[in-house]
């Protein structure tokens, strides 16, 4: 394998050189300057085998060139750093692709993947699963032409991991969520772009993230923090989403009907589900037709004895609010026209037990906001709806607000 | 350091042989217990005569009960367990295999799949090799002649031509996995372990008693489980249709394994309905889920996701996501007919 590979690397780096001389002038031996892959012949398969055979602490370097590849890519070597010449320099074209669920899935500790854009998987874009210490960043996970139903579910999606950081990534054009986070803990979220997702941003079923710093803007709904039951990992608590630009998510749900974000209504800013210790503060909401923050517990039925469906020690404050909630969409049509056809920038279903429960429940949720930015309770009682059971009220429920958590530390970041 | 292994292996292969551990020009452990992969698959000593198939001494064919949809193919198996040494027995887990164990898988296709013998030729061998630091997957590719298979890490596709056995002409883009797609199936936690050799899959026609009786396995309880033969029609439908979810789903849906994220574990063991999927809503299916809702709803096929991504053949919906590139008609017809008998709630 070595073999190959330095045999494969010396017609490279004449390549190389050929078109960047600047960057051949660093030693040869120096590790961070590995000369990049060859862009001739079969570049799936090059790139393939680099990914086979590197060894841990390599740097695998992509040219600069749109690639058509026909096949999904694996990396399953720890320490492993893939880049590429930038985003949208380096892109991996996956229109043709036949085969497996995702463009990139990485299996392995301490991975950087940095500076490419993967366009137009058949499935997920970049799925990383039990991948420790991950780091995702510069970017661009997309689906080209207008949001559509055959799209990927997820532009970006480390599940299973401890230590997660997604920051300057751009995805657009999900069908589910453009970043999905799901069944990790100690995450980081930030400075990126998503747009014309179903979802922006999903937190699900994770402990600990901070989201801070992104824009999410036209999407069906801008950032979602769930917990759903019948997974391995419940229980997701502990999120703070601060300083985001949260405007104009106003596409139509394209998501396939059997998701659970096709119940997202478009025009939906944060909306938070079933998750507990949640602090949503110092965002700019602008735009969003439905509503701002959407506050809901669990709808469907479920078996899961651990699983609680509420929302719980949610604290909503200090954000700005600006137009909205003037053409509410999906179930919150009819919610909204008993009440006029409009809501205020912040509502919640109200719902505070469940079939099955076995106890009385506190949801705790904190509205510390200016006391003209309006609140609707629809006071449904439990879900299944029954619509004759709403019972709305604009006052803000009282409560004793939990602590917000500490900044996210990841183990494989200095700050 | 390639060198430095090869030359490391040649060593220990010489070595081997001086110990009289490797007799007939058999399984080589040498070669087997080297870092790296040989790079001609007749270099293990697995076969005596490696154009014929013919397997060498010590190097033991079996079968299983059920086996994995892999585009018709035709699979011939093989186990070398080292002499002297005995695969350890559990009832549901695989096997405890020693150092130095080595699964064959050899796909092969005919001309026409109603007589798979007639006109055979292997396209790739699999070596599963239980190397000091953990279990190994390697791909090897045949040559036109199929007189060798060299390796082949970032496999490959491969179109063939054939007749499926219901009678069908088939055209199969048919994709040799790359060594990391190996250990998407192969996965159990933080390593890699076979999938096929438990005892309800072995347990059938004697085999795991002739297994005891040759030395390679340590015991063999009465009570021995054995998966339902998928197409006995004398067996339980539920019984049937478990297994065959069991052999070519649960190697992924299982809590340790590549699609442990999904909740939907679909072993012959696991007995919560919803996480077999019995009223289940899917997570992060995407598109994959279509218009629909649960995974199984009882007495709808039609409504049930995992039969709609059975029967798919598109990137991103179709089931499983590796190893097939056509549906098992027989599988979908056994499974929707599964679904059909629930009643329904």
């Amino acid at each position: 394998m070595a073999l190959a590979r330095v045999a494969c690397a010396i017609p490279l780096v004449l390549v190389f050189a050929a078109c960047t001389p600047k960057t051949t002038s660093a030693p040869a031996s120096d590790p961070a300057a590995p000369a990049p892959l060859s862009a001739e012949g079969d570049f799936g398969a090059t790139l393939q085998g680099a990914l086979i055979n590197a060894r841990p602490g390599d740097t695998v370097i992509m040219p600069a060139g749109t690639f058509a590849l026909a096949d999904s890519l694996s990396l399953d070597v720890d320490g492993v750093t893939l880049r590429g010449a930038g985003q949208g320099v380096t892109v991996l074209d996956f229109a043709q692709q036949s085969g497996a669920g995702e463009g990139l899935l990485v299996t392995s500790d301490d991975v950087t993947l940095m500076d490419f854009t993967v366009r137009d998987t058949k499935g997920d874009g970049i799925k990383s699963k039990g991948a420790d210490r991950i780091t995702y960043k510069q970017l661009t996970v997309e689906w080209s032409g207008e949001p559509d139903e055959t799209n990927g579910a997820y532009g970006v999606y480390p599940v299973e991991s401890k230590d997660v950081l997604v920051e300057n990534v751009t995805v657009r054009g999900a069908s589910d969520a453009g970043i999905y986070v799901g069944q990790s803990s100690n995450i980081i979220v930030r400075n990126s772009v998503v747009e014309f997702n179903v979802a922006g941003i999903e937190i699900e079923n994770s402990t600990g993230a901070d989201v801070y710093g992104n824009i999410a803007r036209n999407n069906t709904g801008a950032i979602l923090v769930f917990d759903l039951p019948d997974l391995p990992v419940t229980g997701g608590n502990a999120t703070r989403i601060y300083a985001n630009q949260i405007f104009a998510n106003n596409t139509r749900n394209f998501a396939p009907a059997g998701n659970i974000v096709a119940g997202v209504p478009s025009g939906t800013g944060v909306i938070i589900m079933a998750n507990r210790n949640v602090h949503v503060f110092d965002n700019a909401f602008e735009n969003n037709r439905s509503a701002h923050v959407l506050i809901t517990a669990y709808s469907l039925p479920f078996t899961d004895a651990a699983y609680n469906p509420l929302p719980r020690d949610v604290v909503i404050r200090n954000n700005t609010y600006s137009g909205g909630g003037d053409d509410p969409q999906g179930i919150l049509t009819p919610l909204a026209e008993a009440l006029g056809g409009t809501l205020p920038p912040i509502v919640w279903d109200g719902v505070s037990t469940w079939p099955g429960a076995t106890e009385a429940q506190t949801v705790n949720l904190t509205i510390a906001e200016a006391p003209e930015v309006g609140f609707l309770n629809f006071g449904i009682p439990s879900y299944p709806l029954d619509p004759a059971s709403l019972a709305p009220s604009p006052d803000r429920p009282a409560s004793s607000p939990p602590a917000e958590p500490a900044a996210i530390v990841l183990a494989h970041v200095r700050e | 350091m390639r060198a430095a292994v090869l030359l490391l292996a040649a060593l220990l292969a010489g070595l081997v042989s001086a110990c009289g551990l490797t007799k007939g020009g058999g399984p080589d452990m040498g070669v087997i217990l080297a870092e790296a992969p040989a790079e001609k698959l007749s270099a293990y000593g697995l076969f005596s005569d490696i154009a014929a198939a013919a397997p060498a001494a010590g190097v033991v064919p079996y079968d299983l009960v059920n086996a994995l949809f892999s585009d018709h193919a035709a699979k011939h198996r093989l186990v070398f367990v080292p002499g002297g040494e005995r695969a350890v027995y559990y009832d549901n887990e695989a096997f405890a295999f020693p150092v130095g164990t080595v699964l064959v898988k050899t796909f092969a296709f005919a001309p026409d799949m109603r007589t798979p013998d007639e006109g055979a030729y292997r396209v790739e061998t699999r070596l599963l090799i239980h190397k000091a630091a953990g279990w190994a997957a390697y791909p090897y590719v045949w040559n036109k002649d199929g007189t060798e298979a060299v390796y082949t890490p970032i496999g490959g596709k491969r179109t063939i031509e054939t007749i499926t056995p219901a009678g069908a002409p088939l055209t199969i883009n048919y994709a040799v996995p790359n060594q990391n797609q190996c250990k998407m199936c192969h996965q159990a936690g933080d390593v890699i372990s076979p999938i096929g050799p438990k005892a309800r899959n072995l347990n059938h026609q004697g085999q795991l008693e002739d297994w005891v009786a040759k030395g390679m396995l340590d015991r063999l309880p009465s009570s021995a489980p054995a998966a339902a033969a998928v197409y006995d029609l004398s067996l339980p439908l539920e019984a049937r249709a478990r297994a065959w979810l069991d052999i070519n789903c649960a190697h992924c849906h299982k809590p340790d394994g590549s699609a442990s994220n999904s909740g939907l574990v679909l072993s012959a063991t696991e007995t919560d309905p919803v996480k077999t999927g019995i009223g289940k809503y899917p997570v992060a299916a995407g598109r994959g889920a279509g218009t629909l809702f649960q995974v199984i709803v009882p007495g709808a096929p039609d409504r049930s996701i995992i039969a709609y991504r059975m029967a798919s053949t598109e990137p991103g919906v179709a089931m499983p996501e590796l190893g097939r590139s056509v549906p098992d008609p027989e599988g979908l017809a056994l499974v929707r007919d599964w679904i059909a008998a629930m009643e329904p709630r």
